[in-house]
């Protein structure tokens, strides 16, 4: 947009047509339905679903009263920061690990993320594998070590464990690959006149290193948000089914149980519009700290 | 000094693979047990080296199960959109590079704008589009939706802008059309980017989950994501074998190109994190 300098050819109709495919499928696919969502959430299906009545924003009141949804609005929240925090914090630590000026620091790397490729449906079966209370190898363990055999997906905190440590270890790839790009490309100067200032190494990470990857650090915040409030459907559905008694119940899965298995598209819709929210925020938060990010460039 | 900076590098060593220990447990565990039978999985202690149901467990979750069919339907919507969305978005990226034309800016912003639109918030209605289509059940619904993003048409904007305007200048000189340079001349020298695009592209379709879930209703049509739920929920007393080695089958496409085409795979990365 900034640069006309390309713009070379001129032509009243051929750009419309290449613009064609895109513009038919954004607006139908994408725009169209962003708006029904908005519509569909001033509605109560009534009658098995033949039938919509307009209740203004009766779903809204419903979601933003009812302890039931107010409760899935918190375990959102207590979820998307759990995964957002463990894959970023494990993800910086071992980017920082193969940073160190190791051989194979390759491999290393290839070793570390290649868990990314995996599906969430894949990475959600083999936890629900790995923490099955009597065939579960995870349990082994715990009795071998200290003869405990936790019925992981019955109870309520140990269910959100295994739901953040699914997420988290498919997600540390990302964080790697990320996180050591940007360490690889720190200005070496700054390091270096910490080094003659005598810092320690600890000192040195956090009042230099850490504050210089702030624009990255900011960047995979976002992603990782994104991630947590919508990738993470497989886990859920395939772990916990939102249980134990809704212990992790979050947005997207309950948006899938309202709209498709209990067929209350408005408060489906409802609920999808106040996820929008917040990805609209994430995004232009994502754009502002994006543009900042150029400037420390250089 | 030597001998402290020794130590530290044993430390490091150390400690990258143990990470890489923890890192591969998950798949190495379910690749063992794949191959085991029910009794061997339940027998205490577990049994930690191959058993006996390697060949039976992979046969039956291919066929008993259809994983092969769930794959092959896997493997045809992520070729369809990975091709179809290379397209489409190279077309635009042309139109917003390449031409003046008047409320460009606008095209622009509409464009932009549906970064802020993923299919998963949009479902519910979505889905009533869908119905109205009449695409239920079919790969259409599957496909279409993901023709066209933001992400792909600025991905080739950006590579459009980096290749020296003096190109397209002596190219129209020449007398080459838009189409003409498109094709012998800026394909060429963008691809790359198709190759990143296409790697992102195909991993991101196999892995789709909600949407095939909700708009695939019979067995015939489905994704292999959702084969492996169906295998998780399908018996009364699950056969752990059976599902591991679903897992397996799988992730082995995805991880397959992941492996080979990595380089294509962090490009891609980071030129999703410029756009």
């Amino acid at each position: 947009m900034e640069t006309e300098t390309h713009a070379a050819y001129k032509s009243r109709f051929l750009p419309w047509l290449l613009l064609l495919p895109t513009f038919v499928i954004l607006l139908v696919f994408l725009y169209y339905p962003t708006f029904e969502t908005f519509r569909l959430s001033f509605y109560r299906v009534a009658f098995l679903g033949l039938r919509k009545v307009y209740v203004g924003l009766d779903n809204y009141r419903e979601i933003f009263t009812n302890p039931e949804y107010l409760r899935i609005f918190w375990n959102t929240a207590v979820y998307s920061f759990l995964v957002v925090f463990f894959s970023m914090a494990v993800g910086l630590f071992l980017s920082v690990l193969a940073n160190q000026k190791v051989r194979g620091w390759r491999f290393y790397r290839l070793m570390l993320i290649w868990p990314y490729a995996l599906s969430p449906a894949v990475a959600g079966v083999i936890f629900l594998f790995l923490f099955n209370p009597q065939a579960g190898i995870v349990n082994y363990f715990l009795d071998v070590l200290f003869g405990l055999r936790p019925d992981w997906l019955t109870q309520p905190g140990l269910a959100m464990f295994v739901l953040v440590a699914a997420a988290v270890w498919k997600n540390v790839g990302y964080n790697v690959v990320f996180y050591l790009a940007a360490l690889q490309n720190l200005p070496g100067d700054v390091l270096e006149a910490a080094l003659i200032d005598g810092a320690t190494p600890w000192q040195r990470f956090w009042k230099v290193t850490f504050p210089l990857l702030s624009p990255m650090t900011f960047f995979l915040f976002v992603m990782n948000t994104i991630y947590a409030f919508f990738d993470t459907f497989p886990f859920v559905d395939l772990l916990t089914k939102g249980g134990p008694n809704g212990a992790t119940n979050i947005l997207i899965y309950n948006i899938y149980r309202d709209g498709f298995e209990f067929f209350k598209t408005g408060l489906a819709a409802a609920q999808s519009v106040v996820l929008f929210v917040g990805v609209v925020l994430l995004t232009l938060l994502q754009f502002r700290l994006g543009e900042r990010r150029v400037h420390y460039g250089g | 000094m030597k001998r402290r900076k020794l130590l530290s590098t044993i430390a490091v060593h150390t400690m990258l693979l143990l990470s890489v220990a923890v890192v591969a447990a998950p798949v190495v565990f379910a690749f063992i047990f794949s191959t085991q039978t029910p009794a061997e999985i339940f027998r205490y202690p577990p049994k930690f080296t191959f058993g006996s149901a390697f060949v039976e467990n992979y046969r039956v979750v291919w066929n008993q199960y259809h994983l092969g069919l769930y794959m092959k339907n896997s493997l045809f919507i992520s070729i369809a959109v990975t091709v179809g969305k290379t397209i489409v978005s190279f077309l635009a990226a042309l139109a917003l590079v390449y031409f003046r034309f008047p409320l460009k800016s606008w095209v622009f912003t509409f464009i932009l704008l549906t970064l802020m639109m993923p299919t998963e918030i949009m479902i519910v209605a979505l889905f009533e589009l869908v119905t109205d289509l009449g695409w239920v059940n079919s790969y259409a619904a599957l496909i279409v939706p993901f023709l066209a993003s933001a992400t792909g048409t600025f991905l080739f904007r950006q590579q459009f802008l980096q290749i020296p305007e003096s190109l397209v200048d002596a190219a129209r000189i020449d007398g080459a059309g838009p189409l003409r340079f498109a094709w012998s001349i800026l394909l060429p020298m963008s691809m790359n980017v198709v190759a990143a695009m296409a790697v992102i592209q195909f991993v991101y379709m196999w892995n789709q989950y909600l949407w095939p879930l909700v708009v695939i209703r019979e067995g015939e049509r489905q994704v292999i994501q959702v084969g492996l739920r169906m295998l998780t929920s399908g018996q009364d007393a699950t056969n752990w074998g059976l599902v591991m080695a679903g897992a397996i089958v799988a992730l082995l496409p995805a991880l397959l190109v992941f492996l080979l085409l990595q380089e294509q795979f962090s490009r891609g990365f980071a030129l999703a994190e410029e756009k």
